[in-house]
């Protein structure tokens, strides 16, 4: 690796992240570095100036706040999933990201904004209907996680503003999470998916069958009309867009993707 | 200028605040316990403890450890040697040697949290480590058993 000379900016608060943030557009956002530091390393990624979220106060925690979860930015999935309150699927999901190693550093936020289409907790933050917070200089604002992901690696987030939070409303229903990959561990998944169902709605979102973490509409009405689960699983399969790549092809996603969904409404 | 802790010692460096601190460690401060093997997160070979958590050095920038405590193996062994490794050493659990290093940084964070792990906790906790000697049963064994030798 050629050693990087960009500067790092270390903000201590939100306030001053915020204005980092502002003033270098540029820059690249670090939190655990599970992410950057591969791309880095593999030199796809040369940043021209660094801003470390890692040790900025108040973007790291859960707390209850009203009827939802508060979530910053900068959690670790292993603070996700040590903690009794985060709903058990979110947990899950969170224990499927690498081994300890990396639940240890990867940031809930980092996983959110590296935006890869295989992302873990991805499908499950559609599931549980999360809203993300965004902030800047200008103002904060709230997208819903559906409205979050544009394309490949495009995202909601405007160049000046930084994710600093997730929002979980309290939600109803039964939930299930399941990944699919070669192993347990370190995999990056073939295909991962989220349900939850209860009177009158219905969750279906997977992750790594398509350029974005997404949710089948038409197959969730189907369940809320209470269609047949082949005919959800039909819905499934039309609904999703997966494509053949060093770790899975077309034809395996399309079939997993609506036998996890028929295993789990069966 | 980074300062830190390492195995018990107040360090320094001077190295990029982006350099890994798999390098500061080996280059700098010629701790050369934790290996480089994939240089991605994948192996698990660099695994050094950062206040108690197992992480993978190679992802870890040097300026995150600024007044945090860093264990490599070589500080596992103060001031004697650590439960785990007379296990490894009792079981068998190192053939080659590059991936034993991390096994047991991740296995004594486990060993801490959990002192009598089931096998399949054992499993959980150093999925995150490859042996590509294959030794991985022998190595569950040692784990297992660190805890219940020394009582």
């Amino acid at each position: 690796m050629l050693a990087c000379t960009a500067p790092v900016i270390r903000p201590r608060t939100l306030r001053d992240a915020l204005q980092a943030r502002a003033d270098r557009p540029d820059a690249t956002v670090l939190a655990g570095g599970t992410d950057v530091m591969v791309y880095m390393e593999a030199g796809v990624l040369q940043p021209s100036a660094v801003i470390d979220l890692w040790g900025c106060h108040g973007l790291r925690g859960i707390e209850a706040r009203g009827n939802e979860l508060r979530i910053g930015a900068t959690t670790t999935h292993s603070d996700l999933a040590r903690d009794p309150r985060v709903p058990a699927v979110l947990r899950e999901s969170a224990l499927t990201v690498g081994a300890v190693q990396i639940q240890n550093r990867g940031t809930v936020g980092g996983n959110i904004c590296n935006s890869s289409p295989a992302g873990d907790t991805l499908p499950v933050w559609l599931a549980l209907d999360a809203d993300f917070q965004l902030s800047s200089v200008r103002g904060t604002r709230r997208v819903a996680a559906a409205d979050y992901w544009r394309g490949y690696k495009q995202t909601a987030l405007a160049t000046d503003e930084l994710l600093t939070a997730i929002y979980l409303p309290e939600v109803e229903g039964e939930a299930h999470f399941r990944k699919v990959g070669t192993r347990m561990a370190q995999a990056i998944s073939k295909v991962i998916f989220c349900g939850r169902r209860s009177h009158g709605v219905a969750r279906l979102a997977f992750g790594a069958v398509g350029p974005v973490p997404l949710r089948v509409r038409a197959a969730e009405d189907a369940l809320v009309a209470g269609a047949p689960v082949s005919e959800v699983v039909r819905l499934v399969r039309e609904g999703i867009v997966p494509i053949d790549d060093v770790r899975s092809t077309r034809d395996y996603r399309a079939r997993v993707s609506g036998n996890v969904v028929g295993r789990w409404l069966g | 200028m980074t300062r830190f802790r390492c195995n018990g010692m107040d360090v320094q460096t001077g190295a990029a605040p982006m350099s890994r601190l798999l390098d500061v460690l080996r280059e700098d401060l010629r701790y050369t316990g934790p290996k480089e093997g994939c240089g991605e997160g994948e192996c698990g070979a660099c695994t050094v403890r950062i206040d108690g958590e197992p992480v993978m050095s190679c992802l870890v920038p040097v300026c995150q450890v600024e007044g945090a405590e860093v264990q490599t193996v070589e500080g596992l062994a103060q001031p004697v040697v650590h439960a785990v490794q007379s296990a490894f050493l009792q079981h068998g659990a190192a053939q080659c040697g590059i991936c034993t290093p991390g096994f047991l940084m991740a296995a004594a964070a486990l060993l801490d949290e959990n002192p009598h792990p089931t096998r399949e906790e054992a499993r959980v906790a150093l999925a995150g480590n490859l042996c590509r000697c294959t030794g991985y049963q022998k190595i569950v064994d040692a784990v297992v058993r660190a805890i219940a030798k020394e009582a």
